[in-house]
């Protein structure tokens, strides 16, 4: 009894940590997810370019504080606005004259496989960012703290701390301004918001920018806690990221973060207890599993598919 | 020239011929002709254009260097050379091995370089009966056929990829004090589970003990839980067998993470990408070292330096050995006869050469010390030790 109670004393704060490790990566995905489920929420379009948009913003971030010597907050902010004009760019040349034209929903997806694969290759060219990959320095010193022995870094503080405020701003903006009732009204039935004398275009591009700029935030932040950038850095984050979304329920807001943060978790307790070789294995059957019980998701509306 | 040479280069030629099955004794007719020596035809193959030619024109420095200073002479034979271009396409490296061996009728081959371009070469000349020696290609596979039979043509001079395991495994325990390892290895590489694995297998026939053995794949950019648990084993060292990119990820994590145990790792970590600021400390196994102080290494140094203008890789440096372990043997048999040139270079006794001294084990490959070199944060390696398995 008294080995069970010490052993219980002495996991306790690894469990802790990894909780912490697990928070760090969940928190990552979540503003990645954020992007695929309000795009979807309002066109039913996966934008499978959603990843190489993160991959964009980690590279502009990067470059705006080690090349542009800009104080990494305005680097954050400067990638998600290039994102952001990025998203709207992509959305306007790509999607909208297949919307306009009333195509299928398989032609916008297979469009944005498209975008996708264009973005990686266009940016692995020499005079874009190049095909190597890029060690990225920290704009500012590593700190670690221990709180009853439990080990907590200013990298894992930072992560949680900007996805949180940034949380915040989504919701304030999705539930208290104009545009985000649009964007509501629009998500319920584009007919009808249409019809009211809402610019559904315009609403869209909104969707796109604001999508866009999140997952900016969240490569720059994905670069600083794992300090490696390269072209095809965006394909797994994305791919997680899409499987956090649909966990949640595709389409609902806080169905992408607490699908994000199951994945996380599930990721970094699979590595740490399990064995690293499981953990993709693992996080994957889980959607599958979520999936045959729910099929909308953890928070999804069960409802008919209105195709 | 006298009737015994001609009767010898002729049974020479008979001989290969009946091993190759075909012949086409063109060497043998141009040594006739050269009036007071004998001639003999070596070729060389390398990857000269395409994605490593790096890697192939600094072999090609290195064996052109031997032979220039050898005076293109090997005992009484003079050597005719004979160069090829693989692309580092296997297809291509056995089209013009099979060109080299039966129209120019070379009697041995210095090449190839990588792996996968080498064992289909190997393959064919051990089935024509060509000796063959491989600068640089690492992979066990190379000397021995998928049963662990020897090709008895085969040989190389650089160590295959277990070895660098086996040697840090010695280093970590006896030069560094350590009594405990945690080892990270990508699963998906035979390279990195290679020198993992050997490491492991040594490390702990050796009294020490691998508190954490952690596998990873190549698409893995977190790797904090599997870093929290080897924080919590506290190790003394950390074996991290992978190229130089994964290595700075992996490193960068885990000093963020309050991990202080020095890196080990093996020759992936040679570039000059790798992050030096944060692996500064670490150790890693690798070919050679222009700073080693031996004679051999200092003599190949300065002439490489003088010739080409540049300070040799490894890749310079074991072209070169390979090369000269090679004239060595023509010059011990005093014989064309790829048999006896085989004999000869299989009973080499520690042959002084800039990667190490030479002796062959039963596969062909070179016994010999590697080269322990530490990273420096001013961004060069610093020349350690040299150990021997």
């Amino acid at each position: 009894m008294g080995d069970l109670l010490e052993s219980i004393r002495n996991g306790l704060p690894l469990l802790l940590e990894q909780v912490l490790n697990g928070l760090q990566l969940g928190f990552v995905y979540a503003l990645i997810a954020l992007g695929y489920t309000m795009v979807y929420s309002i066109i039913k379009l996966i934008n499978f370019a959603h990843g190489d948009i993160f991959m964009v913003g980690a590279f502009l971030g990067v470059f705006g504080f080690t090349y542009w010597h800009l104080p990494w907050p305005a680097a954050i902010l400067v990638a998600m606005a290039g994102c952001a004009l990025l998203g709207v760019l992509i959305e306007r040349i790509a999607y909208r004259p297949l919307r306009a034209k009333g195509a299928p929903r398989i032609a916008a997806l297979i469009t944005a496989i498209g975008v996708s694969l264009f973005i990686e290759y266009f940016s692995s060219l020499k005079f874009v960012f190049g095909p190597n990959y890029r060690v990225v320095e920290r704009p500012f010193g590593d700190f670690r703290w221990s709180l009853g022995g439990v080990g907590i870094s200013s990298i894992q503080l930072l992560v949680i701390a900007v996805v949180l405020g940034l949380l915040l701003a989504l919701q304030y903006v999705v539930y208290r301004t104009r545009i985000g009732k649009a964007m509501r009204a629009v998500a319920f039935d584009m007919d009808a918001a249409r019809l009211m004398g809402i610019d559904v275009d315009k609403v869209i591009a909104y969707t796109f920018a604001i999508g866009s700029a999140l997952a900016a935030a969240a490569g720059v932040l994905y670069a600083l806690a794992y300090p490696q950038i390269h072209p095809f850095m965006g394909i797994m984050p994305g791919l997680k990221a899409f499987t956090a979304a649909v966990l949640g329920g595709i389409g609902n807001i806080p169905g992408a973060v607490l699908g994000a943060l199951i994945m996380g978790q599930v990721e970094v307790m699979t590595a740490a207890y399990i064995s690293s070789e499981f953990r993709d294995a693992i996080a994957f059957s889980l959607l599958i599993l979520v999936l045959l019980v729910r099929p909308a998701g953890l928070l999804g509306k069960a409802g008919p598919e209105k195709v | 020239m006298s009737k015994g040479t001609l009767r010898t280069l002729l049974a020479a030629a008979l001989a290969l011929g009946l091993l190759a099955g075909c012949g086409s004794p063109q060497g043998s007719s141009q040594g006739g002709s050269g009036g007071d020596g004998k001639v003999i035809k070596i070729g060389f193959i390398a990857p000269l254009t395409g994605d490593v030619k790096t890697f192939g024109e600094s072999a090609r420095n290195g064996f052109r260097l031997a032979l220039e200073e050898a005076g293109y002479k090997a005992g009484e034979f003079t050597i005719e050379v004979v160069e090829a271009d693989d692309r580092n396409d296997p297809t291509e490296g056995k089209n013009v091995a099979t060109r080299l061996i039966t129209q120019d009728g070379v009697k041995a081959i210095v090449g190839s370089i990588t792996s996968k371009v080498t064992i289909p070469i190997a393959e064919l000349a051990n089935e024509r009966g060509v000796v063959m020696i491989t600068p640089t290609a690492t992979s066990p596979k190379v000397t021995v056929d998928d049963k662990g039979n020897r090709w008895e043509f085969v040989f190389r001079a650089c160590f295959i990829d277990p070895f660098q395991g086996t040697v840090m495994a010695k280093f970590a325990a006896e030069k560094l004090g350590a009594k405990t390892a945690a080892v990270l290895y990508d699963k998906g590489n035979d390279y990195s589970v290679g020198l993992a694995e050997s490491f492991r297998q040594h490390f702990e026939a050796g009294g020490g003990e691998v508190v954490a053995w952690e596998a990873y794949a190549l698409t893995d950019t977190d790797f904090s839980a599997i870093l929290t648990k080897v924080a919590q084993a506290n190790p003394d060292v950390i074996y991290l067998p992978d190229y130089y990119q994964k290595v700075s990820l992996i490193g960068k994590q885990a000093r963020e993470r309050g991990i202080t145990a020095p890196f080990l790792g093996g020759d992936g970590w040679d570039s000059p990408e790798l992050d030096y600021a944060t692996m500064a400390g670490g150790y890693f196994t690798n070919h050679y070292s222009s700073q080693d102080t031996r004679e051999a290494v200092q003599n190949f140094v300065a002439a490489y330096e003088k010739k080409y203008g540049q300070k040799p890789e490894s890749f310079g440096a074991l072209g070169y050995d390979a090369t000269r372990l090679l004239l060595k043997a023509i010059e011990e048999a005093g014989s064309d006869d790829p048999a006896k040139i085989r004999e000869a270079l299989q009973s080499i006794k520690d042959f002084p050469a800039v990667s190490g001294n030479i002796s062959f084990d039963e596969n062909g490959n070179p016994i010999k010390a590697a080269a322990i070199l530490q990273v420096q944060p001013d961004k060069t390696f610093k020349y350690i030790d040299a150990i021997l398995p």
